[in-house]
């Protein structure tokens, strides 16, 4: 394969010798597993504080796991690489997304996802003020009045889960069995006629051209 | 404003309004968009709408800072 004509000298050496054949291309698959292992652990070291309950032996597991899978996913993408990074950057992403996803399956393993309405923690529980729980209220019905009339089904469960409870959104894909880009254009699509509804019953939300609430 | 806090939390819930260029693009683009922002570039001039996505897109947004943590490393 060709390396891109924009390919700085380093991107297009690596593109030469993982489509070289023999002991040139193994050489350079070993030095592409070493750095995506290197990117790999740097973002499960990242996350480690957020999943205090896996192991650090699972931890280094994962971290291998997505290293490996990550050098499946760049040599069989190694023609969609334009040159328009490092290749060390393009191929990083890869590792990353790798680990990151892992990482939120393995915390979400076992976990029953809410996909209930009636479990939605919208605003947390605390301390507030009498306005503070009177505001609450209010957007809290105008939400579930918003969801019940102008949202389908499944974008009632999506919606639910990943912006109302914070489920992953790999995670969600899984247990669904779609993608997450699948999900995030439900997601997009729910918030979409959510905001447009809220705007016509007067609660204008975010940075929508409608301006802020009226009255 | 902390008797705004519900407010808010909802416009996070809800989002930005516009076009999103959504997860596929955004993964495509991750790496020259990093690679721009770290050089100081218009990253947002090249790749129209990513800010809006990483913002609104939880896992996105944590790939971008990895990735650009990593580069920063």
């Amino acid at each position: 394969m060709q390396p891109p004509p924009r390919a700085d000298a380093e991107s297009r050496a690596w593109i030469s010798d993982l489509s070289a054949s023999g002991v040139r291309r193994d050489d350079a698959i070993a030095r592409l597993h070493a750095l995506l292992l290197r990117a790999a652990r740097f973002e499960v070291g990242r996350r480690r504080f957020l999943h205090a309950e896996l192991r650090g032996d699972v931890v280094d597991d994962i971290a291998l796991e997505a290293a490996d899978d990550a050098v499946v996913a760049v040599l069989t993408r190694l023609a969609d690489f334009r040159g328009e990074s490092r290749f060390t950057t393009w191929a990083y992403k890869f590792a990353l997304l790798e680990a990151a996803v892992k990482l939120r399956r393995r915390a979400w393993e076992g976990r029953e996802i809410p996909l209930d309405p009636e479990q939605w923690e919208v605003f947390g529980s605390g301390e507030k003020s009498p306005p503070e729980r009177a505001e609450q209220a209010e957007l809290l019905d105008a939400l579930r009045s918003a969801v019940d009339t102008v949202l389908t089904p499944h974008q009632r469960t999506v919606f639910g889960a990943l912006a109302l409870n914070g489920v992953p959104i790999d995670v969600l894909a899984e247990r669904l069995g779609t993608s997450r880009g699948a999900l995030y254009k439900t997601l997009h699509d729910a918030r979409r006629k959510l905001r447009s509804h809220l705007a016509a019953v007067g609660l204008a939300i975010g940075d929508s051209d409608q301006g802020r609430r009226r009255g | 404003m902390a008797e705004h806090a519900a407010r808010e939390r909802l416009e996070k819930m809800l989002g930005s309004s516009g076009p999103d260029i959504g997860c596929e693009a955004c993964f495509e683009e991750l790496d020259r968009y990093v690679e721009l922002d770290l050089r100081r570039a218009d990253a947002e001039r090249a790749v129209p709408g990513m800010r809006r996505h990483l913002e609104d897109c939880p896992a996105c947004g944590e790939e971008y800072e990895s990735l650009r943590a990593l580069l920063e490393g």
